[in-house]
């Protein structure tokens, strides 16, 4: 990318939302108990009490923005503190699942035969499972603790990564450029280094994007069932749970953390959706 | 020659083969508990001597093998264990809630197919003009969004702010059709937008595709009205990935319905399947697990042989 | 003389491209008469396929229409409304493109496709439309007329599915066929059967026609007129006679030389030792079909062996197979002297060195991600360990070889024309100074003009450097131009070889004679006298 600013620039606006959406929450999440207003786990009021929308709430000092959640803590601080976990967690998970799935998926690509062969039909046969009702056998069995929970997370979602960087690496390796390498007799790893990875990375970036977000919205999913990072650790996921039974008598604060996951799942939708069409015209081969 | 039959055998036999490993890694489940399954049972009262006719009773003392085999035949046969928080059969406790799953995933797809078929058209036709454009980010937001937040805004438009539907959706046997329909609006809704978001923007991408090809030029080019090159020229080589992506859809609304039945308190297979989860339940997680896998390989396998059979090149052979 | 058919004045067409409309037709005009047909011929990018398609009132995503005016029998196609655009597409004007495999739809059979235009404009009723198709099919000599069109399109070979799309073309008795490119994707032995039958159509209901092609001897065989583009603008127009003959502009006496070849080569050049020598290789691609049979070709040190075949000859398995990345079956590659392992991946890095490779589509062959510096640069640092300086000279270097210069050095491939990443992807063979250099297919991706560029740099590069070439292609005419031997090959046979002048004057072997005798040749009359004497002999 040796034009990146020139291109952010021109970018269309939505990628520019995209953009100054997941800087705000990357923000929060790294300063959270710098700007957080309250302790993670602190009573400030009484149960549900509304935010800064609702003129009779009650008043406290620092205010509580957005209200208080079923126990009476502040949202605002909660949301703060979620952001890391929820955010942090689901990063790590993502950057484990590349790790494990990018290396088997280049491996396979560039040495093909029967390490090619049993690597992508086992994934084959993991993907035809829904993720969602694996994970939560898995869970059944293991418990929930949360080194558990990103370990098997992010091995269910290598398998998807180890099929899309299985199939970019093949896609570059076929090239004839790979091909002069080979001839000229450089080693395997001269050649990944050097001419394979850089003309996967553009896609590769993209599908980070994709899978932080299914990852994302996973761990919020299993937190919201009960099942994911578990109380009194402050996350959006379990924030919705706790917060759930208000919604039948019209408390809009359940909706808060959900709306939170929604803005940054849509952040990184927007940006990835332009960097896809920034690199479709650069990606290799026809 | 017969290209199409071993194509589709071939399918079978993955599908099939899928279907075993699943079982197996079912079976595994039970069996990378720590400790056992007797002494799961028995909990803070194991001793010695109980563990161990447990065990006797329930045949932990065989070789792995010999159980999966058996524990395979109960499954195929219908028996499907007792529930260790219940005691009761789990055959029972899933045939009444395995339906209420289908039905629900039923009525969604009822109302998503033909809407998500429609939006994909339109916005094809309507091609980057704001119809196009307003799909689109419409789209990308409800795949964006927790399936969670979509249901809690229904329901505080629905059901809170309007009452015209429940909250919770409480079902029975003895309800008439149209309770039953009632009572599953918000659920069948929400994933209804959710799955009309996948779907259409790949019914759109299929459809682009087949759009973009130099035979529907030359139809243009042979004088045909847009009308008859969309039904007789464009439609019969889409045929096959819209129907792929349907099919897909369903074993997605399927599975997608777990979060959703538990925001609505729905008695779904999914919501029971949470329940044995936090409970540690294992032989009903293990029960559900494998109807929800076959559940959605079976319909996969559908989806697969039906866009082979539906593909006009393999159709006739050379 | 009456109102012409066809006439297009002051047209322009722009295209969308990096965030700016720019034009890729400027000002072009011609008139077309009844019965008449007008040859246009450009290098790509020279507009002439949307010009083609704007004679029928279309245009294709991506490009517009921004002035002229074409008038077809009266009717301003710019103008006209949609519907009565459609009612002339297929009945009055009909188009063939280039490749009928993707313009056939796969879901119909080839006669339901070609009897729609018919039914649906109302000129005739589907019984009679049945009947017409089968007359056309038999008058395009395609096999079987009464049940071929019984088929499904990936049921029939290419070149009698672009038949079978002159047919659908032609089902209407159109008074205007438009020909975009139709022999482009075809071997020559298929072109000329194609070529021959779409001059015998479209005599035989006097259709007039717009022919394009980039290819002046194809299009001097049809034409009764020829106008020449360049860049979106006419060069010049004329009777192919005249154009033929005697262009008046440099650009199209440029485009007619090219054909005639470069100078002749010395001939009695002393005999040398052998570089290469293939020994009695066979080799196949899996198990079953056999791609190389028997195959014993020889390269002398310093000259140019030819190995010219159609595709499915085996001629780029060979290379393959001297490369190391095909193992053969039997036989043995000897490479100066010295028995070669099979697999590259066993050979030492010098021979490595000595047997370089030049491929077909330079745009896979250079790594986009890759500064021409870095490119060039790898095999001076990789074989002989330059330092930064050195290397930097020597790249410098390189590049004035190849007739670029030093500002290329920081440049990606995606900044550079065809023809110069060809030329760099020769610089880059050159860099590991080879003994010999295979060339696949190095100059069918690129236009005439540039083709010829690059055959001159590499003729002027062995005359300097002594390097030898395998030099693989489809096209007789380069064969001509650069070779001292020619090797043909046919289902992976050798069919003969022999110096150039051995090869190229008779007796021939057949397949050599049919190969030679349906390059089309810059006469009007070419066709005409090759179809009478395949006729006569059988």
């Amino acid at each position: 990318m040796h034009n990146f600013w020139p291109a952010l620039i021109r970018a269309p606006m939505s990628a520019k939302i995209g953009i100054l959406i997941i800087a705000f929450n990357l923000l929060a999440a790294v300063f959270a108990p710098f700007i957080a207003p309250y302790g993670e786990t602190q009573t400030v009021g009484a149960p549900w009490e509304n935010g800064f929308w609702d003129a009779s709430a009650p008043q406290h000092n620092p205010p509580t923005l957005l209200g208080t959640d079923h126990i009476g803590r502040d949202i605002l601080t909660r949301l703060l503190y979620g952001a890391r976990n929820t955010i942090g967690i689901a990063l790590v998970t993502t950057f484990l699942a590349f790790a494990v799935g990018m290396s088997l998926g280049f491996l396979a690509a560039t040495l093909r035969g029967w390490v090619d062969q049993v690597l992508s039909r086992s994934f084959e046969v993991i993907m035809a499972i829904p993720t969602l009702i694996f994970a939560l056998m898995i869970l059944s069995v293991l418990g929930t603790e949360i080194h558990v929970l990103i370990v098997v997370i992010a091995l269910l979602d290598s398998t998807r990564v180890f099929r899309i960087s299985r199939a970019i690496a093949m896609d570059v390796e076929i090239m004839e450029y790979v091909e002069v390498s080979k001839l000229r007799g450089e080693g395997l790893w001269w050649i990944i280094r050097r001419e394979i990875m850089p003309n996967t990375l553009p896609p590769l970036v993209a599908e980070f994007g994709l899978r932080f977000c299914f990852v994302f919205l996973f761990i919020a999913a299993l937190s919201f069932l009960g099942l994911g990072i578990q109380p009194p650790s402050a996350d959006w996921g379990s924030m919705v749970r706790e917060n759930a039974q208000g919604i039948a008598f019209g408390i809009v604060i359940p909706l808060i953390p959900a709306a939170a996951i929604a803005f940054l799942t849509v952040g990184v939708n927007l940006v990835v959706d332009w960097f896809l069409q920034l690199t479709s015209s650069i990606r290799p081969g026809r | 020659m017969d290209r199409l039959p071993t194509m589709i055998f071939k399918r079978l036999a993955f599908g099939v083969l899928t279907l075993v490993i699943i079982s197996l890694i079912v079976f595994w489940g039970v069996e990378a508990l720590p400790g056992d399954l007797a002494q799961t049972i028995l909990g803070q009262a194991a001793t010695e001597e109980n563990t161990a006719a447990l065990r006797a009773k329930l045949g932990l003392d065989q070789p792995a093998y010999v159980r999966y085999l058996d524990w395979l035949e109960n499954v195929l046969t219908g028996n499907l264990g007792e529930s260790l928080a219940s005691g009761r059969p789990i055959s029972e406790l899933l045939s009444a809630r395995l339906g209420n799953t289908f039905f629900l995933a039923g009525v969604s797809a009822v109302l998503a197919v033909p809407l998500a078929l429609f939006l994909g058209v339109v916005s094809v036709l309507y091609r980057d003009r704001w119809v196009d454009k307003f799909i689109s980010i419409s789209t990308l937001s409800a795949i964006s969004f927790p399936e969670f937040f979509i249901a809690y805004i229904l329901i505080l438009w629905f059901s809170v702010e309007y009452q015209i539907f429940p909250s919770f959706s409480r079902i029975s046997p003895d309800m008439t059709l149209w309770s039953k329909l009632n009572a599953v609006a918000l659920p069948a809704l929400t994933l209804t937008l959710i799955s009309v978001a996948h779907m259409m923007r790949l019914t759109r991408a299929a459809i682009l595709n087949v759009i973009s090809a130099p035979y529907i030029e030359m139809a243009l080019l042979k004088g045909l009205s847009p009308w008859r090159i969309v039904v007789r020229h464009a439609l019969p080589n889409a045929l096959s990935p819209v129907i792929n992506v349907i099919v897909m859809n369903l074993a997605f609304m399927i599975v997608g319905s777990v979060v959703i039945e538990v925001v609505f308190v729905y008695p779904g297979l999914g919501q029971l399947l949470v329940d044995a989860v936090s409970n540690r339940d294992v032989p009903v997680v293990q029960a559900s697990v494998l109807i929800f896998a076959s559940a959605y390989v079976s319909l996969n396998l559908l989806a697969d042989v039906l866009s082979i059979v539906t593909n006009p090149k393999l159709r006739n052979p050379k | 003389m009456s109102e012409p058919l066809l006439s297009m004045t002051n047209f322009v067409a722009e295209g969308y491209q990096d965030g700016q409309w720019k034009r890729i037709v400027d000002a072009a005009s011609f008139s077309l008469n009844k019965g008449e047909v007008l040859g246009l011929i450009g290098e790509s990018g020279a507009g002439k396929s949307t010009l083609g398609i704007a004679a029928m009132g279309h245009v294709r995503a991506g490009c517009r229409i921004a002035g002229g005016s074409i008038i077809f029998d009266g009717i301003d196609l710019i103008k006209a409304p949609e519907k009565q655009l459609r009612e002339l597409r297929g009945s009055r004007i009909a188009y063939v493109a280039q490749s009928a495999a993707a313009s056939f739809n796969p879901a119909h059979t080839i006669m339901q496709q070609v009897v729609e235009a018919p039914v649906v404009h109302g000129v005739m009723d589907l019984k009679s439309a049945e009947i017409k198709a089968k007359d056309l099919f038999k008058i395009l000599q395609l096999p079987k007329p009464e049940t071929f069109g019984n088929r499904y399109p990936h049921q029939v070979s290419g070149g009698q599915l672009q038949r079978a799309m002159v047919a659908m073309a032609m089902a209407c008795s159109p008074d205007l066929i438009i020909f975009d490119e139709p022999t482009t994707a075809l071997d020559v032995t298929t072109q000329i059967e194609v070529l021959g039958a779409i001059r015998a159509a479209i005599q035989a209901y006097n259709s007039a026609a717009l022919y394009i092609t980039h290819d002046l001897a194809v299009v001097s065989q049809i034409a009764d007129r020829i106008m020449v583009l360049r860049h979106g603008r006419e060069v010049e127009t004329g009777e192919a006679r005249q154009i033929i003959q005697n262009p008046k502009e440099e650009y199209t006496r440029a485009l007619v030389s090219v054909h005639h070849g470069t100078a002749p080569k010395l001939v009695g050049l002393e005999q040398t030792a052998n570089i290469l020598d293939l020994k009695n290789l066979s080799a196949s691609y899996g198990v079953g079909v056999k791609v190389l049979d028997d195959v014993s070709i020889s390269i002398p040190k310093g000259r140019t062996v030819a190995l010219v075949g159609e595709s499915g000859s085996g001629k780029s398995t060979v290379a393959r197979v001297i490369a190391g990345l095909l193992l053969a079956n039997q036989g043995e590659i000897v490479f100066d002297g010295q028995s070669l392992t099979q697999s590259y991946k066993d050979r030492p890095d010098d021979i490595l060195r000595r047997i370089q490779m030049i491929y077909q589509m330079p745009d896979v062959a250079l790594n986009p991600r890759m500064k021409i510096r870095d490119v060039i640069g790898r095999p001076l640092e990789f074989y002989f360990d330059m330092a930064a300086d050195a290397k930097e000279r020597r790249v410098s270097e390189l590049l004035l070889q190849i007739g670029l210069s030093d500002k290329y050095l920081d440049r990606y491939p995606s900044e550079l024309s065809g023809g110069e990443k060809q030329r760099i992807c020769i610089a880059r063979a050159l860099a590991a100074e080879p003994d010999i250099i295979v060339c696949d297919e190095i100059t069918s991706a690129l236009d005439p003009l540039v083709a010829e560029g690059i055959l001159k740099l590499l003729q002027n590069l062995q005359d300097n450097l002594k390097v030898s070439y395998l030099f693989i292609t489809h096209d007789l005419a380069t064969v001509k131009a650069i070779s001292d031997e020619i090797v043909v090959m046919h289902r992976g046979r050798v069919v003969e070889q022999g110096t150039r002048a051995q090869v190229l004057s008779p007796p021939h072997h057949s397949y050599t004679k049919l190969l030679l005798s349906s390059v089309p040749e810059m006469s009007p009359d070419w066709l005409t006298g090759v179809l009478r004497d395949r006729a006569a002999g059988g």
